[in-house]
């Protein structure tokens, strides 16, 4: 060391310092003088160091990284959970709406025959009843014909009788009625 | 320690390259006895510290979805976890926290290292033996309690020739007690080599025509030196899992 520590005050000398360091190892790492401190702190340092390892830090992270990969497989495995639940709600939701559709049809299908139904059931009744109302009404123009006729043959004799009494004659109640009626049906 | 601002005198340039590694007591002057805190000891308790922010203050919260800190921790927890299962399967998990230890503490010191004026104490080989030689001994030791003298298979290549079979059990034997010399030179090699490059650039820069292309070649090195502290980390961490795994399974 006391070498080394010169040689910073005769540096300016190359001549010199070359011919110390030629005399003294060139290499601090050769001065075997500082072997035993640095190999007593080395292991020191060593074993401060592997206790800290052993004892605190790797357990820590190996636990950490352990609890790490569990968290992501039991993630994973709740993602899957959920993709599957999803699919079969899918699933069940497209199995709804085609029920509904079917559903809906025949609803629409049974209120189209109803509707069908009430309506034939309308027109025959409607029909029916306009039969019986022609009918009726025929009925009543045959005997308004016939009253028309009976009051035609009615007003011919009294107009026949007067026609003749004006003319004259006297005129025979049954010979005029005969022959109006004889008229009427030429 | 900064003697390049006043180095550059008229007559030349003087480096100092490595008197940055120098160990020198943190307080006072005097010699440095086994117990002296030093420089060294100051980087390496700030190493300690940082670990100690990083993986525990960083996870306190223990939250599920991490904050920045806490991502940081986990980053770390898992390259080394990952590292260890990879290489030396289920079994070696058991010396995951040890192999932690060191990842923590290199890449913590390489990187508190290049705070400027800072002192590395991965760059000492009194450092990076120590470890490299714990590696290597509780390798071999691990690797005899747990297969026996079948341990020794890992030298006797049993898909070789039989003839080349004694030629390279002396090769293995060999490079494997070479094991902890590369080990531990490939990381104080490295970081020193990195900060004793910078603080040449650093020498040159009192050149004032010299300075720009100093500066650009200190930021170019500084970068590069961001890349080596934690390469150099993963590379010791690395080659620890791959002595590891031999002596949990011996054979090729």
């Amino acid at each position: 060391m006391a070498t080394e520590t010169q040689s910073d005050g005769l540096a300016d000398a190359i001549g010199v310092d070359l011919a110390e360091h030629a005399s003294t190892p060139g290499m601090p790492q050769l001065d075997f003088s500082t072997w035993g401190n640095q190999i007593f702190w080395l292991i020191l340092a060593l074993i401060a160091t592997y206790f800290i390892l052993s004892r605190v830090a790797l357990p820590r992270i190996g636990a950490v990284l352990a609890e790490r990969q569990g968290t992501i497989t039991n993630d994973i495995a709740a993602a899957e959970d959920l993709k599957a639940k999803a699919v079969e709600a899918e699933a069940a939701y497209d199995k709804a709406l085609v029920d509904a559709r079917a559903e809906a049809q025949n609803i629409v299908a049974q209120a189209k025959a109803d509707i069908q139904a009430d309506l034939d059931v309308a027109i025959s009744k409607a029909d029916a009843e306009i039969a019986v109302k022609a009918a009726e009404s025929e009925k009543a123009i045959s005997d308004i014909r016939a009253s028309a006729v009976e009051n035609v043959k009615v007003v011919a004799k009294d107009t026949a009788k007067e026609i003749i009494a004006a003319m004259g004659g006297k005129a025979d109640a049954k010979t005029v009625t005969a022959a109006v009626t004889a008229r009427m049906k030429g | 320690m900064a003697t390049e601002t006043n180095g550059a005198e008229e007559g030349g340039l003087v480096f100092h390259p490595m008197d940055q590694f120098e160990v020198q007591p943190f307080f006072g002057d005097g010699a440095v006895a086994w117990y002296t805190i030093t420089n060294s000891t100051f980087w390496m308790a700030l190493a300690v510290l940082a670990t100690f922010v990083i993986l525990v203050l960083g996870s306190s919260k223990r939250s599920i979805i991490p904050t920045r800190m806490q991502s940081v921790a986990e980053l770390a927890y898992g390259f080394v976890y990952k590292m260890v299962e990879d290489i030396c399967g289920k079994e070696g998990l058991k010396y995951f926290p040890y192999i932690m230890t060191l990842f923590m503490f290199i890449v913590c010191a390489n990187f508190l290292g290049l705070i400027p004026t800072a002192f590395t104490p991965t760059s000492h080989f009194a450092v990076t033996v120590v470890m490299a030689m714990a590696v290597f001994l509780t390798v071999t030791i691990l690797g005899f309690v747990k297969n026996g003298t079948a341990f020794l298979g890992l030298f006797w290549v049993a898909s070789a020739p039989l003839a080349l079979r004694p030629i390279l059990a002396i090769i293995e034997l060999i490079s494997y007690f070479v094991r902890p010399v590369s080990h531990s030179i490939r990381l104080a090699g490295n970081v020193m080599a990195g900060h004793a490059v910078i603080k040449v650039f650093a020498g040159f820069a009192a050149i004032t025509i010299i300075s720009p292309v100093s500066v650009v070649a200190i930021t170019a090195m500084y970068g590069l030196e961001v890349l080596v502290s934690f390469i150099q980390a993963y590379v010791f961490t690395i080659l620890t899992c791959v002595y590891l795994k031999d002596a949990l399974h011996p054979g090729h």
